[in-house]
């Protein structure tokens, strides 16, 4: 036994205050527009109410593909310059697990890598499963799908993890003979990927997952 | 349609609609499609919830002036706060960053802990703060933004980062920081849309 759905019961929740509302006005019409849309708002927050997030997957590909094109920068570019008094480097984010590694902090080395290579190929590789299969109108393991976007949800914003550490050794190590460490470009283009990939997130609709129902339920 | 739609609940990931559940402590409702969490058990009173927002104000305040790391090295010793660890962003070549880094681990916390206060405030005195629509939606706007926990990482990361250089530790501030985040995701979090409700 399935629960009823907000859309076949013209409900609608706001999604800033979660009130539920019910649909002022059902015409057949919008009923089977893609769009969803009505031009109704919250009777207690004043939000614009929409039954969908609006354009949601055109939206999702645009940040997503924005994303991907700073993630190889971040990746080739250097993202801290280290300056000691007999020699200087500069490191890539791949560069500075290498060296932990080999300086045997290979617990940090993983943390690193999870936090800057793990995360956002994990969180494109979702993003294009989600909309390819949302867009396929593919019916079949809708639940896990679901899953998988809450798993996005959930690391979304660990990746700046990178940009904090590098913040922090900045601040840390400004001073004459023991060298100081300043923060490169790539850290900047991984902070773009990071908050392009977070909107991206945002802007997807899960209960589009849910919209394609299997042929033989109809 | 024959009930009312305040005693429904509709679940956000899949739009299955359920009655109100009436939950225990520690009783959470699932949602039978996609499994998510449709509502918890909530503990805090507004009283409770006022005291831990000021708690947070405090450890805040604290943070502004306190060094979450230090580094020791020939007598000398370096320190890094919150706003030191932005400024540093700042005098680089990046220093957008240093904006983005300010929002995250300053003006957002400070912010959700600043219109929690207002809110609550008001409602000690059983009334409906002037603003209260707009700070509850500007509330739930910053919800994703706060990143304090990801910088709390990073200052652990930091340490046995600079291990084998300088001699690097954590200071009061580290832990401040660690009960900062904590309350921060308790009292601003995912059931911060039940003010709506108990300050009608
Ligand atoms: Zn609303
Ligand atoms: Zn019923
Ligand atoms: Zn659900």
């Amino acid at each position: 036994m399935t629960p009823p759905t907000a859309r076949e019961l013209h409900l609608m929740q706001c999604h800033r205050c979660r009130l539920v509302c019910a649909r002022a006005s059902v015409s057949d019409n919008a009923e089977h527009s893609a769009q969803y849309n009505f031009r109704q708002s919250c009777q207690r927050c004043g939000t614009r109410l929409h039954a969908r997030k609006p354009n949601a997957i055109a939206r999702t590909w645009a940040l997503m593909i924005a994303a991907l094109i700073f993630y190889i920068p971040s990746n080739l570019l250097p993202i801290l310059h280290t300056s000691a008094l007999h020699h200087d480097s500069t490191t890539t984010i791949l560069g500075s697990v290498v060296a932990l590694w080999r300086a045997d902090a290979w617990d940090i080395a993983v943390i690193i890598f999870i936090a800057s290579v793990g995360v956002p190929v994990t969180k494109f590789l979702v993003l294009a499963l989600l909309l390819i299969t949302v867009q396929l109108g593919n019916t079949r393991s809708r639940r896990e799908r679901t899953k998988l976007y809450r798993l996005l949800e959930l690391i979304g914003y660990w990746s700046m993890l990178d940009v904090f550490v590098a913040a922090l050794l900045a601040a840390l190590v400004q001073f004459g003979a023991l060298g100081a460490i300043e923060p490169k470009a790539g850290i900047l283009f991984f902070g773009l990927v990071v908050i392009l990939t977070m909107l991206a997130t945002l802007s997807f609709d899960p209960r589009l997952i849910w919209d394609s129902q299997p042929k033989n339920e109809q | 349609m024959v009930h009312d739609p305040t005693q429904l609940i509709i679940c956000d990931y899949c739009d299955s609609v359920y009655h109100r559940p009436a939950l225990a402590s520690h009783q959470q409702a699932r949602c039978q499609r996609c499994d998510a969490i449709l509502a918890r058990h909530h503990f805090l009173s507004l009283d409770q919830l006022l005291a831990l927002t000021v708690t947070a104000g405090m450890l805040l305040c604290f943070l502004l002036f306190y060094p979450v790391l230090l580094v020791q090295t020939r007598g000398q010793t370096h320190s890094a706060t919150l706003i030191e660890s932005v400024v540093a962003l700042i005098q680089g070549p990046i220093s957008i960053m240093a904006i983005v880094t300010a929002f995250a681990i300053l003006v957002v916390p400070a912010m959700q802990i600043f219109l929690l206060l207002w809110i609550l405030m008001y409602s000690r005195f059983s009334r409906r703060a002037p603003g209260f629509r707009y700070a509850m939606l500007t509330l739930t706007a910053l919800r994703p933004w706060n990143m304090l926990e990801v910088f709390l990482l990073g200052a652990v990361i930091a340490i046995v980062k600079l291990t084998g250089r300088l001699e690097a530790m954590p200071a009061a501030g580290l832990f401040a920081l660690g009960g900062l985040s904590l309350l921060l995701i308790g009292i601003a979090g995912r059931d911060l849309h039940l003010l709506w409700e108990k300050l009608p």
